[in-house]
């Protein structure tokens, strides 16, 4: 039926929408190539720029701890050991809480109040860090230096981590903010974990007689480790990376001290006040250093929780 | 498992139960307080001045981050231009043609990305631009800002676009539209409510990061004189107002948390709102 | 489409935004927080006199200020230390010093109790820093101020987390009457303290002590005048408890005055003279001796002339002490070179 003149014209538009989409095709690809480019540009600067120190340092960087701009020693160990302890300790608290919440929210909680919990709960994750900062910086500093540091010191002053000096600024304070940062995370993605475990399960145990904490602690819960887990390592990569909240409340000290009421210093907060001032190549480099690994360490810890997240989504999908 | 272990049993029931509530209601109040304190001390100590002046000088009282403001609003202005374009079209492609070897590579990339902290991002602008512009400008701040915002809004993209119906699409291709006009005028627009969302939350997730702004858009007293120079930014003002003595400063910056956190979450909550009562975006 | 509004919206706004006409003098500018109270007034009431001059000062620390003078990220710095021949050695064009204003640093407290002035020794300060004096109720406090109830309390110090100028003139003075500080500590921009809290400027370190019991801190006098905290008096090298305060300040420039260096390079610490506060020093603008922007190197020098003359009014109402004037003598002619 087609005459020659249709012919053409419908094989001109298949031409010309076949190069639409071609063109479609290369400029969203570009798109997409520019966020590995993106990515390529930063570890290649991180790496290049922090060449001097790594040079002249090489791996004993990691455990030195020594950090003196005017000799030009440079150490990373007080600034891990300090975004480590506020990390662990973040997670000390926040875990409990959360993964406490995240059971109520799922399993006691009807729908809707459950939902509009969650939501509420989310917008913690959504406040920047610096409004955190100020807020411990005026409320949770005082409290701690004025009830919380000096009632631990003198019911737990036995042990190490309760003693010395009371500042209220430290790393305990800065682990507590970060606590509060991180249980957000926790409770969002173990309530969706702890929501996917097939109803058969709970339900398997309620027959057999155990009571609704038994059902929930011991079948649904070690069901959705996986995800739980995953929760843990994502709010660890947040409170590895947070700058402006831990940096107002940590004490600004790159020392390592046994006690948890000493003033410390995590690697955000050193980059976060010292850049600007760095004179010099090592300088920069080592504050360069400095941010190299704490990429990789956020990437690790990042890809872990990837991994396990992804884990339980595909474990709960068969039914 | 019987007998007088019961009582025990329903006993430790009973209390972790009701401890998984209360711990439930330490969280959830924890952003009540939050913003209590905000609401409280911010909303005393907004007023005209903190929305029309200029800082003064230190010690100085009556003084306004006007142009801090007005600084944070270019430079999430810039960085949303940058960033949104993007990452609303590598998510495109991400959903749309799908590429054995690319695209898990780029999701993977892009999760990374993300995971990054700001401080970090905040290094590779001031390599990318400080360094080679030798000045501070509201121009590297805003691309730090970008770099942040592009995986949040690739993946939101991906994640909507592909929650479109199949039948949508092969309907589409069925009638004799092209592949490109199909993702434009059907794909697109049915996904454009979590489309939305995604560029509004992370443009709200960027507008308070003060972090990258530090050694990019450093501070600026005075009004900038446009995005190549130093930038005042709310949050790089909340931070250094905080750490100084002066009480007028405190007060200035719980003001500035009080406008900072009114704006995300409101940002925050509308979002919310258009996923879920499913407000369209009228047809381009 | 919606992306279109928002750059319509954004392009509008660029152009609301500096509300003002386009031969604006832009200079940044960023440095020492020691004289960053007098320096935000200068810039502000030059802004007042010249409407088309700006001067954007950041007050990030000395070491900043050297370190983004390096980078030529900004036009000119300024530190409370002079610039060692080492980091003079990195600039491509040379910086040219000069002396702004005078200042002391002082001790300041936050004791819980203690209403009067305290008088601080050699002894007691270098003890309380390197952390041999460790409670407020130790006797060598008791000794030089009678009368004083101190709590049992201990001591938090509280020092600088940047490098800062102040820091130097701290630890250039303590380096100076303690030969114990200078080998175990020494005097810089930055220094490993053996304990304390850091604090971010001067404005960090006066915010912590005044937000910690027990505390104690060194910053410039108007950061404590400013918050009203309570500051010290520091025993002199002729002995006398002296407070630092424009007069006091003053008599130690006295003899560097006199014997100024070329180069303006010059330390006052532990200055001889019976009122002289013996932990002063001068303050320095970090000027590039070539400008390569002609309008910019006019509004500089016009700025500079203005700081020496009409400037050096505002320094007693702040708490600073004017420069002397063989001191602005010598400086107006370095003025001249500045090309």
């Amino acid at each position: 039926m087609a005459t020659p003149a249709v012919a053409e014209t419908t094989a001109i538009r298949r031409r010309t929408t076949q190069t639409g989409d071609i063109v479609a095709r290369l400029i969203t690809l570009a798109f997409a190539a520019s966020i590995i480019l993106i990515t390529f540009l930063l570890v290649w600067q991180l790496w290049t720029q922090s060449a001097p120190t790594r040079h002249k340092f090489g791996f004993a960087f990691l455990f030195t701890s020594t950090w003196n701009p005017v000799t030009e020693q440079f150490g990373a160990l007080p600034f891990v050991y300090g975004t480590v302890v506020t990390s662990i300790l973040a997670l000390l608290i926040s875990v409990p809480l959360g993964l406490g919440s995240a059971i109520f929210l799922s399993e006691l909680a009807p729908a809707g109040i459950s939902n509009a919990l969650t939501f509420l709960i989310e917008l913690l994750a959504a406040i920047p860090s610096v409004i955190y900062g100020l807020l411990a910086l005026f409320t949770v500093v005082p409290l701690m230096r004025t009830y919380g540091e000096p009632f631990l010191k003198s019911t737990l002053g036995f042990l190490p981590w309760f003693k010395g000096p009371v500042y209220g600024f430290g790393l305990l304070t800065a682990g507590i903010v970060l606590s509060v940062m991180t249980v957000p995370f926790i409770i969002s993605v173990s309530r969706e974990a702890l929501l996917a475990v097939p109803r058969e399960q709970r339900e398997a145990a309620l027959a057999l007689g155990a009571t609704h904490w038994e059902s929930t602690w011991q079948i649904v819960v070690p069901y959705a480790k996986l995800g739980i887990l995953g929760s843990i390592f994502l709010g660890l990569a947040r409170a590895l990376g947070e700058t402006m909240a831990v940096t107002m409340v940590i004490g600004n000290d790159p020392k390592i001290a046994a006690s948890l009421f000493a003033p410390g210093y995590s690697i955000a907060a050193v980059i976060a006040n010292e850049f600007s001032e760095a004179t010099g190549k090592v300088y920069q480099s080592a504050l360069i250093e400095l941010g190299l690994v704490l990429f990789l360490l956020t990437i690790i810890i990042n890809g872990v929780a990837r991994l396990m997240i992804v884990a339980t989504t595909r474990k709960g999908s068969k039914r | 498992m019987m007998g007088g272990n019961l009582i025990w049993r329903k006993s430790v029931n009973a209390v972790m139960l009701s401890v998984t509530g209360v711990f439930t209601v330490l969280a959830v109040s924890s952003l009540f307080l939050i913003l209590g304190y905000l609401v409280y001390y911010g909303g005393r100590s907004l007023d005209w001045n903190f929305f029309t002046k200029l800082p003064f000088p230190p010690g100085e009282i009556g003084g306004g981050m006007a142009n801090a403001i007005v600084g944070s609003l270019e430079i999430v202005g810039v960085a949303a231009l940058i960033g949104l374009p993007v990452g609303f079209l590598a998510g495109i492609y991400l959903s749309e043609f799908e590429d054995k070897m690319f695209c898990p590579l780029v999701r993977y990339v892009a999760d990374l990305l993300n995971g990054i902290p700001s401080i970090v991002v905040g290094l590779l602008a001031w390599g990318l631009v400080v360094v080679p512009t030798r000045s501070f400008s509201g121009l590297a701040g805003s691309i730090a800002l970008a770099v942040m915002l592009i995986p949040i809004v690739t993946r939101q993209t991906e994640q909507f676009l592909r929650e479109v119906p199949l039948s949508l699409r092969e309907a589409a291709l069925a009638l004799g539209a092209s592949k490109w006009k199909t993702i434009a005028t059907v794909v697109v627009p049915a996904g454009s409510k979590g489309i939305l969302t995604g560029m509004i939350l992370g443009v709200a997730r960027i507008s308070g990061e003060s972090a990258p702004l530090l050694f990019t858009a450093f501070n600026n007293q005075f009004w900038g004189g446009g995005i190549t120079q130093p930038t005042a930014s709310l949050p790089v003002m909340i931070y250094s107002h905080a750490i100084a003595p002066y009480e007028d400063w405190h007060r200035q910056a719980w003001a500035a948390g009080l406008v900072l956190i009114g704006m995300v979450l409101i940002a925050n909550i509308a979002a919310r709102l258009v996923l879920a009562r499913g407000i369209s975006v009228p047809r381009a | 489409m919606k992306l279109t509004k928002i750059s319509l919206a954004l392009a509008g706004l660029m152009a609301v935004a500096p509300p003002f006409a386009a031969a604006q003098q832009r200079i940044n500018a960023a440095g020492a927080t020691f004289p960053a109270v007098i320096y935000q007034k200068w810039f502000d009431e030059y802004h007042k006199m010249h409407a088309d001059v700006q001067v954007n000062y950041q007050s990030i620390g000395s070491g900043g200020g050297i370190a983004q003078l390096t980078a030529g990220t900004v036009d000119f710095g300024a530190s409370d230390m002079p610039m060692t021949d080492e980091q003079i050695s990195k600039l491509t064009v040379k910086p040219l010093h000069f002396p702004s204003v005078l200042g002391g640093v002082v001790p300041t407290y936050n004791i819980a109790g203690v209403t009067q002035d305290l008088k601080f020794t050699p002894e007691t300060l270098s003890g309380i820093f390197v952390g041999t004096i460790t409670k407020w109720n130790d006797p060598r406090f008791a000794k030089d101020n009678p009368g004083v109830k101190f709590p049992a309390e201990d001591i938090q110090v509280v020092h600088r987390s940047d490098g800062s100028g102040t820091t130097f003139v701290w630890t250039d003075y303590l380096s100076k009457v303690n030969p114990d500080w200078k080998s175990k500590v020494g005097a810089n921009t930055s220094v490993n303290w053996p304990l304390g809290l850091g604090g971010k400027g001067n404005e960090g370190v006066a915010g912590t002590v005044k937000q910690t019991p027990n505390s104690i801190g060194y910053v410039e006098l108007i950061y404590a005048v400013q918050t009203k905290m309570a500051y010290g008096s520091v025993k002199n090298a002729s002995g006398s408890f002296v407070k630092a305060d424009f007069n006091t300040v003053t008599d130690a420039a006295a003899a560097a005055a006199k014997n100024m260096p070329d180069d303006f390079r010059v330390s006052i610490t532990n200055a001889a003279g019976k009122n002289a506060y013996p932990i002063s020093s001068f303050t320095w603008l970090l000027i590039p001796s070539h400008i390569p922007d002609a309008a910019k190197a006019k509004t500089i020098k016009g700025f500079l002339q203005w700081m020496l003359a009409d400037g050096q009014k505002y320094a007693a109402g702040l708490s600073y002490a004017s420069l002397p004037k063989e001191v602005i003598a010598k400086e107006i002619k370095q003025i001249a070179k500045i090309q």
